[in-house]
């Protein structure tokens, strides 16, 4: 149903990192849930429009009005690594300059 | 103190606006009362810290008013209005909601410590007509979960019996409410999460049309699903609140509100309402304790004037499949920002960039919620998406329809809550979709985005049971028309009058002290 | 082996010039100190929602139908998901298989689509000092983040750098007159990404594309895009194939060097925006923006040279510059019959400017003002050279009266009935007589000397063509 490969493959663009016997149990679950969901793969839902919301709304905007925006201070009192007014991150590779 | 306790939210408004208990007094009992909670059910009460105004920015100062009410930001407290229709009631809020200045976690690890610089808006509803925050309950880790053992704070106990689960993902606000640790609770439902726990903890949970109250400040699970509503003792009281809570809010674009709002319920008779039972139920798994009840309920109905046809929600069945499809794709999007850049928990910060990502989500993350994230991630996944995602939307449009089409003959659709009473912590923790199960009942409302309410209907033993055990609260679920939460409201609450449920657990109701206190 | 055709589509980040971001009420800013803009909404904290900004919505109506796009009756937002410390929600809500505004076209050249999104935060990357733990680190400005933006792109019609390039100009100046965008490539308000192949002249097939990127100003535009020519003619002139891949151009050196990618799986999941209700523009959405759109570039140009006979050079500089056009077609409406409006486009994009240009001091004077000066000129009650004195004046000191200038500094032209100019004229063949004995034995080029001569002495207020004429007259030619 779901093997190893696609698990890992679907951890890393989820960004999540299994160890060997989570892969085990991941693969296993997955498989009996998708199983179960397998099921309405084979409805017969040619030609039905898909409901991606059940709100009616259209147009729903806002003025283009500035509003008072927090204090930097603020903005940064929940970083885990202030730097000088700036949310510090690793870089994309380790090695870069 | 305990009959200051024993009023309802709605009893209680109306002595402290009358002058005859005072607010002060009201708000101490409930604060001492959640304090010696013993169920695990809040993370935080009011007693860790005052309500004052938390320090906007570092130097004292309180927030700005901003622009009024399109602005996310106010204040939570300190001095809620003295006058509203919630003059003085403390509520507990489920720990989903942001409360600007305390901690607010969704029962997950990697929000540890964090601290919202912003108010949900239908917290700042709750305060706005003079309720207080009484304390934030326990959850299911993102709202993912049917018995709150996915909270990285523990689960928390069924106030009927403390070796079992007060269902989930409101499990905490259930408890608190069933428990005699709150007045009333806010929750959400993304797929039975506030009806399921009410079911279980033999309180009444009303999940409204999806829109009627403003998500903004509720921590997203699955976007086109997730809405709030009470958790309350009685029908009376979660009429109150949602007159309270809904409204149009100008940050979320698809609320819409309640055209013309809520008034108290009245109805006693059920005379000339139509009450549709899809005929699917017969060959549901359903506890013979649950099916019973369901059974003497559908006989109440029709002694108090209702009548009773059969309907058809021929997918229905499918509800639990399109619905572990939708959500957990939307899920795998929403919780994406958790990733240790702005806010809470960082793990890994000394290898490069997707080291530090899959660190801090691989041990922020709770197993439930990793197993949805991966579910969500693969039904989006390229060649997979139009089998599973665009296929489950489509049958949400059937689901819709089936609704649409039973609304044509009836005016309410009834069915249990949940297909059992609450069962035993850890049961089901082993296998996922026995557990995903239990949503069979609430989920087709979720996915149809129409209103429902679970009210406490009876009690039953626990399916293989020795003779003689304590029984449990089961639910039963009334759903209607999108919108149509006035008629809702005024079926559910003849209903609830003829069947006398507080009555009939007697002694054995958790609040009056009883069973397992 | 036969030659290789370029071919080359556009992709044009617009950055809107709003007043607050597309999902939030933060200020749209620019060079601020960093995260001074930001709120629980575009840092993505949990809770939050996104409300569309009218303004931003208005404004890509106004881009589309200034494209001759289809505007779409009903769109919808998408999630493209991906993980970067610039993209707060780990998805950048934009737009998918149903943009705001459909196909269209400027120009010579088709658009494919133009849909609306919301820019990134601003990285900077830092090396190892600027970190306490050894490594090098990115510091995140989230005062960008949530910046409407329009993406344009276009169906590969381009056929050379150079064409690019110069496309690239009156999307620029298009979009500019919209009054929607600040479209500064400096500042990054117009981004212009190239997707650049070759295929065999003739061919209908396309070949493999590449994607550059980071080409801040339209000269590195070009010299970017005939870089990659270059690259690709020689690859393939060698055997070899070219690689679908991402290029940074690097315009001090000249080299394109492979970007790694954000996502190196490349799937972004995307899926229907659930926190946002559809936009379907109102006919009164429409009817406003259509109103609202000025005169265009190209439709400027064409009337111009259609309707007021001007030629291609005049017309696309006038066009190009609204403001310089608004001021030239008030002259024109002022000069009335008495001149055509070739002359006055000549004045206004000649003499003028470079009255202009000549003090810093320099004011435009009023159409009116212009307007006589030119008429004076044209029905020769001044010279085209007192004309240039007038006007030097009039630079000075916007709303001078023409007659009163050309009557106080002598400027009338001389000539006509009175004999001052032939006397004038007898007095300076009789001082140059051996000039005079040259142009009657056929030296046309003498001429100039006396014709110099009178000029001098009339202080330019001589019409050049009548003292010719009085010189050969008197010479009894
Ligand atoms: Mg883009
Ligand atoms: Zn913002």
């Amino acid at each position: 149903m779901i093997d190893r490969e696609q698990v890992l493959h679907v951890a890393r663009l989820a960004r999540l990192r299994l160890d060997e016997a989570e892969v085990e149990t991941m693969a296993g679950e997955l498989s009996g849930i998708l199983g179960h969901v397998d099921r309405i793969r084979g409805l017969d839902l040619a030609g039905v429009e898909p409901t991606s919301h059940v709100v009616q709304l259209e147009n729903v905007l806002r003025d283009d009005v500035a509003w008072t925006s927090l204090p930097s201070a603020v903005a940064l009192a929940s970083a885990p690594e202030p730097f000088e007014g700036a949310f510090r991150a690793p870089s994309p590779q380790a090695d870069a300059d | 103190m305990a009959d200051l306790l024993d009023l309802s939210v709605a009893a209680a408004a109306a002595k402290i606006a009358a002058g005859e208990v005072s607010a002060a007094e009201y708000g101490a009992a409930w604060q001492a009362a959640a304090a010696a909670d013993d169920l695990n059910a809040y993370l935080w009460t009011a007693d860790e810290g005052s309500f004052a105004e938390p320090d906007w920015n570092g130097e004292g100062e309180s927030a700005p008013a901003g622009a009024g009410e399109a602005t996310p930001y106010g204040s939570n407290g300190p001095a809620p209005a003295d006058s509203g229709p919630l003059a003085g009631v403390p509520i507990a809020i489920k720990d989903i909601f942001t409360t600007q200045g305390i901690p607010t976690t969704a029962g997950s690890k990697i929000l540890e410590g964090y601290r919202p610089p912003y108010t949900a808006s239908a917290v700042r509803k709750l305060t706005a007509a003079g309720a207080q925050v009484l304390g934030k309950t326990n959850m299911d880790e993102f709202a993912m979960g049917s018995s709150n053992e996915n909270s990285a704070y523990g689960p928390v106990r069924n106030p009927w019996d403390r070796g079992r689960v007060p269902g989930g993902s409101s499990g905490g606000s259930a408890a608190a409410v069933a428990g005699g640790l709150a007045p009333a609770a806010l929750g959400t439902d993304t797929g039975g999460s506030i009806r399921q726990p009410a079911s279980l903890c033999g309180i009444v949970g009303l999940k409204p049309t999806y829109g009627a109250i403003s998500r903004f400040g509720m921590i997203a699970f699955a976007s086109s699903l997730d809405q709030c509503g009470p958790l309350t003792r009685d029908v009376t009281d979660a009429a109150l609140l949602l007159g309270v809570l809904e409204g149009k809010d100008p940050l979320d674009s698809t609320s819409v509100g309640l055209d013309g709002g809520i008034s108290m319920p009245t109805l006693e008779s059920l005379a000339g309402l139509r009450f549709g039972v899809p005929a699917e139920i017969a060959d549901a798994a359903l506890d013979p304790g649950v099916r019973a009840v369901f059974e003497a309920t559908i006989a109440r109905i029709e002694e108090l004037g209702g009548a009773v046809a059969e309907v058809h929600l021929p997918h229905a069945e499918h509800g639990i499949s399109a619905y572990y499809v939708i959500a957990p794709a939307e899920a795998s999007s929403n919780l994406a920002r958790y990733d240790g850049v702005r806010y809470g928990r960082r793990a890994g910060g000394d290898g490069d960039l997707v080291e530090m990502y899959e660190a801090t989500r691989s041990e922020g993350f709770g197993a439930e919620v990793k197993r949805r994230i991966m579910l969500g991630t693969y039904a989006l996944s390229s060649g997979y998406y139009d089998a599973y995602y665009g296929q489950a939307q489509k049958v949400r449009t059937r689901i819709a329809g089936d609704f649409d089409a039973a609304f044509e003959d009836v005016d309410l659709v009834v069915t249990p809550t949940s297909p059992s009473v609450a069962f035993g912590l850890g049961e089901k923790t082993a296998d996922p979709l026995a557990m995903y199960l239990n949503d069979f009942f609430t989920v087709p409302m979720s996915l149809a985005g129409i209103p429902a309410i679970s009210i406490p209907a009876g009690l039953a033993a626990p399916e293989g049971a020795a003779d003689g055990a304590p029984r449990l609260p089961v639910g039963f679920q009334i759903a209607a028309p999108a919108f149509a939460e006035q008629k809702l409201l005024e079926a559910a609450h003849a209903l609830e009058g003829a069947l006398g449920f507080a009555a009939a657990a007697g002694d054995a109701a958790p609040w009056k002290g009883g069973a397992g206190g | 082996m036969a030659e290789l055709e370029a071919v080359i589509g556009l992709e044009i980040h617009v950055q809107l010039s709003t007043r607050s971001k597309m999902f939030c009420g933060c200020a749209v800013s620019f060079g601020d100190e960093p995260n001074v803009h930001t709120c629980p909404i575009c840092l993505a904290h949990p809770g939050v929602l996104p409300v569309p900004n009218e303004e931003a919505i208005r404004s890509a109506l106004k881009i589309g139908l200034a494209l001759d796009c289809e505007i779409a009756p009903r769109s919808i937002f998408h999630r493209k998901n991906y993980f970067y410390p610039d993209n707060p929600k780990a998805y950048q809500i934009s737009q998918y298989d149903v943009p705001i505004c459909g196909p269209g076209r400027l120009g010579e050249v088709r658009i494919t689509r133009a849909h609306l999104e919301e820019d990134a935060a601003k990285t900077i990357h830092v090396g190892a000092s600027g970190r306490i733990h050894g490594s090098a680190a990115s510091l995140v400005d989230f005062n960008r983040a949530g910046t409407p933006l329009v993406e344009i792109v276009t169906e590969p019609d381009l056929r050379s750098a150079a064409d690019a390039a110069d496309w690239a100009r009156l999307l620029r100046e298009t979009v500019r007159q919209l009054g929607v965008s600040d479209v500064n490539m400096e500042e990054g308000s117009l981004r212009v990404d190239a997707n650049v192949s070759v295929r065999p002249a003739g061919s209908t097939e396309l070949g493999t594309k590449t994607e550059l990127k980071n080409m801040n100003s339209f000269r590195f535009l070009q010299r970017g895009i005939e870089a990659e020519l270059g690259r690709q003619r020689e690859v393939i002139g060698a055997g070899g194939r070219v690689e679908q891949e991402t290029l940074h151009f690097d315009p001090a050196s000249g080299d394109l060097t492979p970007l790694r990618s954000k996502e190196e799986a490349h799937d972004y999941r995307y899926f229907p925006e659930p926190d946002l209700v559809a936009i379907a523009p109102t006919a009164a959405m429409l009817a406003e923006a259509r109103e609202s759109l000025p005169e265009l570039p190209a439709a400027r140009m064409a009337r111009y040279e259609a309707e007021l006979g001007l030629d291609e050079a005049q017309a696309r500089l006038l066009a190009g510059d609204p403001e310089q056009a608004g001021y030239f077609e008030a002259v024109v409406a002022a000069v009335g019959e008495a001149a055509e409006p070739r002359v006055v486009a000549n004045w206004v994009t000649g003499d003028l400017t470079a009255a202009l240009r000549a003090s810093e001091d320099a004011e435009r004077p009023e159409a009116g003002p212009l307007a006589d000066l030119i008429g004076a000129v044209a029905s020769k009650q001044v010279s085209h050279a007192g004309g240039k004195q007038v006007l030097a004046i009039l630079v000075a000191d916007g709303d001078a009266d023409v007659a009163e200038i050309v009557e106080r500094e002598g400027l009338a032209q001389i000539g006509g009935d009175d004999g001052e100019l032939a006397g004038i004229v007898a007095a300076a063949i009789a001082a140059d007589p051996d000039a005079a004995q040259q142009i009657r034995s056929g030296n046309g080029k003498a001429i100039g000397a006396i014709v110099g001569a009178v000029m001098r002495e009339t202080k330019g207020r001589a019409d050049g063509g009548e003292v010719n004429r009085l010189i050969r007259e008197q010479l009894g030619m």
